[in-house]
């Protein structure tokens, strides 16, 4: 399978990563040099295999539904390039 | 001791807890050794004030009797471990500046058994890379150079600065991380020892995330004994991660040295791969013949899906990749470019702060999991990935303890040599290694000889799941069989003496 430069830009959009004019064709080639590297995935047969969604036979561990932490927030702004009264500071959303 | 930087960090651990060494010389002299490898580029930040403070407390402690495990001892961190108060970057721009206010699980309890941060290691930009190459710190370089050759080498990657750091004797061990291959490869560049322990081991939690079901941390040290010193202090049960195992951690550094005797090692057939130079294969042959003459069994065996496992970790890998990179969106940390609006303000902000190589794997993410082809891609890799781990668990079925392959298909590289517009020869230097993170099992690389080039290369031992120890007592025994590994004198350094084993 591969893809063509629309898809490119569509890829990039979901991504949300701008991309320069010029970059399309250069990303094209090389998304396309990858999905024909795990192409080789198509000759095998899976029929009836489980996939693997977990790494080791365990159940998640779950704790107490409880407050564990808070009262931070001067610390979860801290590295914010904008914040205003311990909020998060983006360009206007709504007109 | 005239110098210090050459004592393994288990020599160190003893002269400072029997007060013939201080934590404050061995830091002093470490902290030289770091400022005087500059053109290594191995850290992308360096921490002398704290080392010093570190070390301080950790010779008050011992004053006290109450030496840790660790006390003392200075180490290096890969920068993908987030330390409080001190800038996490992951090796890329978009974090540059992002100053944690917390602690990794695995680093804290590196300092909870007493050991000194020197600094913060490079390593590939969000540990995507084979070379160090894609950090938007620079490349790290490796200590080894060829005979009579001044062209740069590569560390390997991802975990370069922590393998260059290592081998050049900036540190006595390093933290680093593996999602395909990131400790066990450039441990074998570099002439290192690297464990990538069982999935569920170590905690991830404060480690940056990659690919959330193949990361796991683990060290790099310049002996075997050390390596399961540190594991022993980095591994355990976190609450924080859910991923994180409940077993006791066992005394890693007790297996060092224990006989191998009826062990059985396999050889899988189709490790043997077209193309492979011929002196991986005849260390191969003499690692087989190593673990013989100790005692162990060898028998042949087959891994059929083993190179399904490259190309499915192409999907995985970029998958998770993609999710867990979503939230660097220029919000709530780390670099904003602006925009006209929001949605432009994030596209800009991620076009300039990821590299080639992230954004690449970014995409190739989104795609494979995009509506219509989830199925054929990201779901297929999952069942490819059952299939791989069966072939693993047949051979432990089987009656195998371990599995002894070669740790990478070639010595170390040149600097700029790989990579460019082919990503795949690049990702091919995992081949070897990435089937270890598929099936979520512990591999470990030891050094075991030189190439022709003189270039360091490594056997890679792979185990069961929580059977660390059996790869300590293996690897122990090549290490003590293959020949001296001596690094070249210290080129990089005006000042440092030549460093000799």
């Amino acid at each position: 399978m591969s893809i063509d430069q629309a898809t490119v830009r569509r890829v990039a959009q979901l991504a949300r990563i701008t991309l320069a004019e010029g970059e399309v064709a250069h990303l094209q080639g090389e998304i396309n040099a990858i999905l024909s590297f795990v192409a080789e995935l198509d000759g095998v047969d899976v029929t009836g295999v489980e996939p693997m969604t977990s790494v080791l036979p365990m159940r998640l561990k779950r704790r107490a539904d409880a407050v564990t932490d808070g009262g931070i927030a001067p610390l979860i702004v801290a590295n914010a390039t904008a914040s205003e009264d311990h909020l998060f500071a983006v360009p206007k959303v709504i007109e | 001791m005239s110098d210090l930087t050459s004592l393994t960090l288990a020599e160190a651990r003893d002269a400072v807890r029997s007060k013939r060494l201080s934590s404050r010389e061995l830091t002093e002299a470490h902290l030289a050794a770091m400022a005087a490898a500059r053109p290594l580029n191995a850290f992308i930040t360096e921490t002398p004030d704290r080392a010093l403070a570190m070390a301080d407390r950790a010779d008050a402690r011992v004053a006290r009797g109450e030496a840790g495990p660790l006390e003392g001892l200075p180490l290096g961190i890969k920068d993908l471990y987030c330390t409080e108060g001190v800038q996490t970057t992951a090796g890329s721009r978009i974090l540059e500046g992002f100053v944690p206010p917390y602690e990794s699980t695995v680093s804290s309890q590196l300092w909870r058994d007493g050991a000194v941060m020197l600094g913060k290691l490079n390593l590939d930009e969000f540990a995507m890379g084979s070379s160090n190459e894609t950090s938007y710190f620079g490349p790290a370089v490796s200590p080894w150079r060829k005979p009579g050759s001044n062209a740069g080498l590569v560390p390997g990657g991802s975990s370069g600065g922590s393998a260059a750091a290592v081998a050049a004797r900036l540190c006595l061990a390093a933290t680093a991380t593996d999602t395909g291959g990131s400790i066990r490869q450039p441990a074998a560049f570099t002439g290192t020892v690297g464990i990538k322990p069982t999935y569920g081991r170590c905690s991830r939690w404060g480690v940056v995330a990659f690919a959330s079901s193949l990361d796991q941390a683990g060290p790099i040290t310049r002996t075997v004994r050390d390596a399961a010193i540190m594991l022993g202090s980095m591994a355990g049960h976190d609450p924080k991660d859910s991923t994180s195992v409940d077993i006791a951690v066992p005394d890693y550094e007790a297996a060092v040295g224990a006989s191998v005797a009826g062990k059985v090692i396999g050889i899988p057939r189709e490790y043997r791969i077209d193309g492979m130079p011929a002196e991986i294969d005849a260390l191969w042959a003499e690692g087989i013949a190593w673990l013989k003459a100790a005692g162990a069994r060898v028998v042949d065996i087959a891994l059929p899906h083993t190179k399904y496992a490259l190309p499915a970790y192409y999907i995985v890998a970029p998958a998770e990749a993609s999710s867990n990179l979503a939230r660097y969106d220029g919000v709530r940390y780390g670099l904003r470019v602006p925009g006209r609006d929001i949605a432009e303000m994030y596209g800009n902000t991620r076009a300039a702060g990821f590299g080639a190589e992230v954004r690449r794997r970014i995409m190739i993410g989104t795609y494979v999991l995009s509506a219509g082809y989830y199925d054929a891609y990201y779901l297929k890799a999952q069942k490819i990935r059952t299939l791989v781990r069966r072939d693993f668990e047949t051979a432990f079925a089987d009656g195998v303890d371990a599995i002894l392959t070669p740790a990478t298909p070639s010595a170390a590289f040149g600097l700029g040599e790989k990579g460019g517009d082919d990503p795949i020869a690049m990702y091919l230097n995992d081949a070897f290694t990435v089937t270890v993170n598929m099936a979520g099992l512990p591999g470990l690389s030891v050094p075991a000889g030189l190439s022709a080039d003189k270039l360091p290369l490594g056997l890679q031992l792979i185990g069961r799941p929580f059977e660390e120890e059996t790869l300590f007592a293996l690897a122990e025994v090549i290490a003590r069989s293959a020949p001296a590994i001596d690094l070249p004198s210290a080129w990089w350094s005006a000042t440092a003496p030549a460093a000799h084993r």
